[in-house]
């Protein structure tokens, strides 16, 4: 039977109830959303936080998908089934729904949690490359009040996040860009599984030039966004444009031997999954555009 | 500490520590025993129960985040005696050599067709895609399911023609 360590559990009724709660009881402390990742860990006694502080209460003030003229905001309690169901996010950042229909199966997207996920920031975790990809900024809230950090200083290392401990995070603002759009590819060997491999791209076009590209590559050992600009952007987007990008990624990728499958299959993959994300995002780019 | 949750109607309160996962406290402090436990990392899906009308692995929710809520169970699913489509659904068309996997299948299949009442067999083979049997190849457990829709929907027809009739 797996059982976490003991710990004292506190329920937040409000934002700033749970970043007094943090502040109150320390560094021993830790946020629990859905649960799906802490728990896990706490069970294997991977972490053994001596307290825990529920935030499933705030929805009220973390729950909401807010489509502007210039961003949609998503609250950090935001669960994966939301974020896999709403037709604005799809409509605008086609990635989030390629991405999300993918995460681990119905019933546990049921209850993590967007700002779960990026918490976590575990490196095969698929909504920090999607993140990423989107330029997404974190609002953290502390008791001084909020800061915003870009989503490429969001990850400190494996496991680890700018989020400071008497810090929450409470929002990701994804920036809507005209002539933009999106795609997410990922292998993974069964429903439920984590990625062997992903690859999110979001392009913007331009009067059928590439004006901006950003690939994020999830379980290749790659914590940044790729740098495939001179690959792609000031030329059209063609099947050569979208080879030279993948030979980067493939060449940035740094994947270890594991049980889903060799260094040399992940980089394969790598630039596979970048030219079919290429290839998705751009279509949906141009049909767009036309619409 | 002490938690206090409606379960299949009823508020319950028990003490409990903080660590106690949902599925314990369901078997072993409430003695609903239908709720299996399974392989303890939100794998396999047979400890599958709703919160707040909503399915969850309760191998992965503590029975304190819980409380205040609705939680209901497979012992839930037959009411006075007459069995939900589904559990009929699961007999008619054997979608159980061992039965372990049941109980989150029919809790998973239940919500499915409440949201969904005449889904694909593609959309019930992703609904039940986070659940595992050992067993049945899933087949029979799609055809049990697409029983129940088929049921369900004769059953309102039949309900429907029989106030038309006496009307």
């Amino acid at each position: 039977m797996q059982v976490p360590a003991p710990f004292e559990y506190e329920r937040a009724e409000s934002v700033s109830h749970a970043i007094a709660l943090l502040e109150r009881l320390g560094d021993e402390a830790r946020v629990v959303a859905g649960g799906h990742s802490l728990l896990p860990m706490m069970k294997l006694r991977l972490a053994a936080p001596e307290y825990l502080v529920d935030i499933n209460d705030l929805s009220d003030e973390l729950g909401y998908i807010t489509v502007e003229s210039d961003v949609v905001r998503v609250g950090a309690l935001v669960r994966h089934a939301a974020m896999l169901a709403h037709d604005g996010l799809a409509e605008h950042f086609p990635i989030i729904r390629d991405a999300e229909h993918l995460i681990a199966d119905p019933v546990v997207r049921n209850w993590g949690t967007l700002g779960g996920s990026l918490c976590q920031c575990d490196p095969s975790e698929d909504l920090s490359s999607v993140c990423l990809a989107l330029d997404a900024e974190c609002v953290i809230t502390g008791s001084g009040g909020q800061r915003v950090v870009p989503m490429a200083d969001f990850a400190v290392g494996p496991y680890q996040t700018a989020v400071g401990e008497a810090e929450l995070l409470t929002e990701v603002r994804f920036p809507i860009r005209p002539g933009s759009s999106s795609a997410y590819q990922k292998v993974k060997r069964r429903a439920g599984d984590w990625p062997v491999a992903a690859s999110g791209v979001a392009v913007r076009l331009d009067g059928g030039t590439v004006i901006d590209a950003r690939i994020a590559l999830t379980a290749l050992g790659v914590d940044d966004a790729v740098d495939a600009t001179e690959a792609l952007v000031g030329r059209p987007p063609s099947e050569e444009a979208f080879a030279a990008a993948a030979a980067i990624a493939t060449q940035v990728s740094r994947p270890v031997d594991d049980a889903r499958g060799s260094a040399e299959y992940k980089r394969h993959l790598a630039g596979e999954l970048t030219v079919r994300a290429l290839r998705s995002a751009v279509s949906r780019a141009l049909s767009t555009t036309v619409n | 500490m002490q938690v206090t949750m409606t379960v299949n109607g009823d508020e319950v309160t028990r003490d409990v520590e903080p660590r106690m996962l949902l599925v314990h406290f369901l078997r072993d402090a409430l003695s609903l025993t239908g709720t299996h436990w399974g392989c303890d990392t939100s794998n396999c899906g047979t400890c599958v129960v709703w919160v707040d009308e909503q399915p969850v692995k309760s191998c992965t929710m503590l029975a304190a985040m819980a409380g205040g809520k609705r939680v209901r169970t497979v012992e839930d699913l037959e009411r006075d005696g007459v069995l939900d489509p589904v559990q009929e659904g699961f007999m008619q068309c054997h979608g159980l050599q061992c039965g372990f996997c049941t109980p989150g299948m029919m809790m998973t299949a239940r919500w499915l067709l409440d949201h969904n009442p005449d889904p694909t067999d593609g959309e019930i083979r992703e609904a039940i895609s986070g659940q595992i049997c050992r067993c049945t190849g899933y087949s029979t457990i799609v055809r049990s399911i697409r029983w129940a829709a088929t049921h369900e929907n004769a059953s309102h027809i039949e309900t429907a023609e029989t106030a038309g009739s006496s009307s």
